[in-house]
């Protein structure tokens, strides 16, 4: 019964998403205050319903109930029961189940923390957020209901997880990365409130800003578990492949980075309101173009789920209705563009302009990368492929332009600023940024021309923070009272830019000084590189929970010291018959040593292997975890509360609509 | 003039919407591949569970499908009901046993039905070498002078019936 | 000029570099950097140009592939039954790849009609099996 019961309150969440979706929205227009009020019992009620629903459906593959269809395509018995847990969105059907429940998530929490908004507004954000809600369920019970059974023939046990996903990274990095993606609705759905209120100012900014950044945190984070995933479990030591799969959640990153800027524009100087409007739209539509790509099987990609034109049809229609309705009430109702411009060249305002002008230039040129396949194909013009050459022409020199002003950004003053103010501090961060520059680099293989601008950048990105605070610091006050002057917002963004600096070194350094090597390599055989040793003792058979394999014996030195053993593994899975490459990693804070096993080869125990020197690669991530965890920080700003307190005063005088 | 500025996302969304739209109805895993309307490959085969042998002239003169299955290939099992329904609506299918036995496979046509008009036999998979089989299910539409008119690659339905596969037949009967 | 007036012109004419910027980066980016992919029968009827990036796929020919003995040198044979290109790699094959199975490689075609290939990808369809795999399959003692 346990799919029935998962069914209907999947049903009686769709109907609580179209209460949802009518009656606050109705109540708004004809000033109903009940049916506004309805906003609150509605989303919590499709909030819970969803979320039994989704208990059902891990409560079937725990119980490795197989006459589930999704649970015997995608889960088996002997698998251990956290990836039984994993598998649940280890599949189309699931992860759109999960999807659905992260939405659903998202509206309540709005609901829950954003009830001092005056209820118009409350109303109308609850109500957006309860369409797509309604469009996704439907989605979900209409074309791929994970609750659809196997009968009559209920099969004796699963085909089993794809073993690319039985790995603890996967467990987490979908449900992150849905936050992300999916939190970006909230932002839409404050922008739609807004237009359809006609009221676009700071206020609305300050709303719709720490949900903005929260989301904007998790997909940051869930990129980076996702490039993190690839990275040791598809075997090769890539970390990022511009794989359609991986634009798709870059785009909408990319398009809310800019957001994330533009807000603060809005919210602390009420300009720039059409432009934050369209960019909140804009982060939304990609996550569900994103969705769209992955889901209809327009794009390959090796990790796209199975092609299915129906549900790509589906999920067009309703990107048509939400992204092209809200870009024609955009158009109808948004202030016109030429508001004036009141701040001068040299001001704060500016150079964030610049910022979201490049991240939407870097968008765009993604976003023509990914779908230029489909371009030439629809056009007759044969089968291509835009490889990763492409991606790195465009993208790199967009970041270099990007970084000179984030390293002014920071000290510059709204409206207007002297350049004079700070131009000898400037000196001489450029100056340690150019010093650093050229001498750092030789701490690792020497004067590299790339390298060297990549540490000049990110030194220079740091000096500007550093610049900052120097500047913060007027007259003979004391460090401390100058830090704890400074609020959580103010911490956050420098974590994020430092962890940006972070991820900008370990790039271009990994890219550039990666070492490797495939070779065929017989027991006893041993091979150099960037000074370690590696020895290959032959390998061995090995048995695990649902695999059978090969493990090769591997012994580092380092300068003649024995270092580490690694044992990278060639695994066969039992129930699906798939060979999965794992490969054996020593992980450090300066260089990662990574080796893979290919393949066997001849009669005498040689395997071709695969050898990686990785300098420095563990900044990325953790440069990235720095980048999310300062938005989260933001998250806890005064400013944010003591709004509420304001609102709560000034709550009779607003009136929205 | 300004809010006319302020239309142009929504025209770009159009033109992103219909580049979409096409999308759909293009396979971007299907190859450009030099199988199609060529003469399907000569054969002599023996009958499935018999020892008669057939060629390739005792199969045309009609279009028909040809389906290419194994009692090994679980999507085979899936699209079967699907045969069955062809089969009972009248379209001609001929069963090429890929890579099979006899015993499995006959067991399986009595177990799920039979909707060959006739099934024969390639234990090696030297004709589906020929006719460049990657795996099975496959199934060929070849009209009345035997040739290949479309291929289609992985499970028959419903959805593919009325795409492009029944298209092909459909066409033919015409 | 009116103060304001100069000012709007100066946004127009950034707006106008960058996008220009933009779009010259993404010319450039799409030189030499995307792949038109040929079936093999239309690389020995001539049709792919030789020395410029492109794919060729199609089935590696059962018994086509020739390891060297002290190197990762590989040499296999990719046909689509209409036309058969050899093909010549060095580095490690992927997991999927085998006799039978299908292949996209991306590389150059030489003068002589030999693919050189810097990348070889298996095709892998889990509702599409070659016998080999189901075999396997049903090896691991699996009733599917």
């Amino acid at each position: 019964m346990i799919a029935e019961y998962g069914a209907f309150a999947l049903i009686m969440a769709l109907v609580s998403a179209s209460g949802l979706t009518l009656l606050p929205m109705w109540g708004s227009f004809s000033g109903n205050g009940s049916a506004m009020n309805s906003a609150k019992p509605l989303a919590t009620a499709l909030f819970l319903f969803a979320a039994i629903s989704f208990g059902f459906l891990v409560a079937a593959f725990l119980q490795d109930d197989f006459s589930l269809v999704v649970v015997a395509n995608n889960s088996n018995s002997l698998l251990p029961w956290f990836y039984k847990f994993s598998a649940v969105w280890g599949n189309h059907e699931g992860s759109m189940l999960l999807w659905v429940l992260v939405l659903c998530a998202w509206t309540f929490a709005v609901a829950l923390f954003s009830s001092e908004l005056p209820q118009v507004l409350y109303a109308r954000v609850l109500s957006i957020m309860g369409l797509i809600g309604v469009g996704f369920i439907a989605f979900s019970l209409f074309t791929s209901n994970p609750f659809a059974r196997n009968l009559p023939d209920i099969p004796a046990d699963g085909r089993d997880l794809n073993p690319l996903l039985q790995d603890p990274g996967l467990i987490i990095h979908p449900p992150i990365l849905y936050m992300g993606y999916v939190g970006f609705s909230v932002a839409f759905a404050f922008a739609i409130a807004a237009l359809l209120g006609g009221r676009l100012d700071a206020a609305w900014a300050r709303w719709s800003r720490p949900w903005t950044n929260a989301a904007w945190a998790f997909l940051t984070l869930g990129i980076m578990l996702g490039s993190w995933w690839a990275y040791y479990e598809l075997g090769w030591g890539g970390w990022w492949f511009w794989d359609p799969v991986e634009n798709a959640s870059f785009m909408p990153w990319l398009a809310g980075t800019a957001l994330v800027h533009s807000l603060a524009v809005t919210e602390k100087r009420g300009v720039f309101k059409s432009w934050t409007v369209l960019l909140a739209i804009a982060s939304f539509s990609l996550s569900l173009l994103g969705t769209f790509l992955v889901r209809s099987g327009v794009l390959t990609s090796v990790h796209a789920f199975a092609a299915d034109p129906e549900r790509g049809l589906f999920i067009l229609v309703f990107l048509l209705i939400v992204v092209g309705g809200s870009l024609v009430l955009y158009a109808l109702r948004a202030p016109a563009v030429n508001s004036g411009i009141r701040n001068a060249w040299l001001s704060r305002e500016t150079l964030l302009l610049f910022n979201n002008v490049v991240f939407l230039v870097a968008t765009l040129t993604v976003l023509f990368g990914t779908l230029f396949p489909l371009l030439m194909d629809a056009l007759g013009q044969g089968k291509y492929s835009v490889g990763p050459p492409y991606f790195n022409a465009v993208f790199v020199p967009l970041m270099a332009l990007l970084i000179p002003i984030m390293g002014i950004g920071p000290f510059t003053r709204w409206r207007q600023d002297d350049a004079g103010r700070w131009t000898k501090y400037l000196a001489v961060s450029a100056a340690s940024a150019l010093a650093a520059g050229l001498a750092l680099p030789f701490l690792g293989q020497g004067f590299n021309l790339w390298v060297a601008l990549s540490v000049l950048l990110a030194v220079w990105i740091v000096g500007g923070l550093v610049i900052d605070l120097h500047l913060k610091k007027s007259g003979a006050q004391s460090w401390s009272l100058v830090f704890g002057r400074q609020t959580a917002s103010y911490w956050g963004m420098v974590l994020a830019h430092f962890g940006f600096a972070m991820c900008v070194i370990s790039v271009v350094v990994v890219t550039q000084w990666n070492v490797e090597k495939d070779l065929r390599m017989a027991p006893g055989d041993s091979a150099e590189l960037s000074g370690y040793r590696f020895d290959f003792h032959g390998s061995g058979s090995i048995t695990g929970a649902n695999y059978r394999g090969d493990e090769g014996v591997f012994t580092v030195y380092y300068q003649g010291q024995r270092l580490t053993e690694l044992r990278p593994q060639k695994r066969q899975y039992l129930a699906s018959g798939q060979v999965m490459t794992e490969a054996a990693i020593d992980a450090g804070f300066t260089r990662d040593l990574y080796v893979a096993l290919g393949e066997a080869l001849g009669k005498d125990g040689a395997w071709s292997v695969r050898l990686h020197y990785k300098p420095l690669v563990r900044w990325m991530w953790i440069g990235a975890t720095l980048m999310g965890f300062g938005a989260f920080i933001t998250l806890a700003d005064r400013r944010y509360r003591r709004a509420k307190a304001h609102l709560r005063q000034g709550r009779e005088a607003l009136t929205y609509g | 003039m300004g809010r006319l500025f302020l239309f142009v996302p929504v025209a770009i969304f159009i033109g992103l919407a219909g580049l979409l739209y096409r999308g759909l109805s293009l396979d971007p895993t299907q190859l450009p591949s030099a199988l199609i309307d060529r003469e399907l490959p000569e054969f002599n085969l023996r009958k499935l569970g018999t020892q008669d042998y057939i060629v390739r002239d005792n199969i045309l003169g009609r279009v028909s499908l040809l389906n290419v299955w194994g009692t090994w290939c679980p999507t085979c099992v899936a699209e079967h009901p699907y045969l069955m329904k062809l089969a009972a609506e009248g379209v001609p299918i001929i069963g090429l046993n890929y890579k099979d036995e006899d015993t499995k496979a006959l067991g399986w046509l009595v177990r799920l039905g039979d909707p060959y008009s006739v099934n024969i036999t390639d234990p090696n998979g030297d004709f589906g070498l020929d006719l460049g089989v990657y795996g099975a299910p496959e199934t060929y539409v070849i009209d009345a002078q035997g040739v290949i008119r479309y291929r289609h690659v992985g499970e028959v339905n419903q959805r593919t019936w009325s795409g492009e596969l029944g298209q092909a037949y459909r066409e033919l009967i015409e | 000029m009116h103060p304001k007036r100069k000012k709007r012109l100066i946004v127009v004419l950034a707006v106008v570099v960058l996008s220009s910027l933009g779009i010259g980066l993404v010319t450039y980016g799409l030189r030499g950097n995307i792949n038109l992919f040929y079936p093999p029968a239309d690389v020995i009827a001539g049709k792919a140009p030789v020395g410029q990036s492109i794919r060729v796929g199609g089935m590696v020919v059962e018994g086509s592939i020739q390891r060297s003995d002290n190197s990762l040198d590989v040499r296999f044979e990719v046909t689509d039954y209409a036309g058969t290109v050899p093909v010549l790699y060095s580095g490690i094959l992927p997991d999927l790849f085998g006799e039978g199975q299908g292949v996209v490689a991306a590389g150059k075609l030489d003068t002589l009609g030999i693919f050189v290939a810097d990348e070889v990808l298996a095709k892998h369809d889990e509702n599409y099996m070659p016998p080999e795999v189901a075999e396997a399959l049903e090896a691991a003692g699996k009733k599917i």
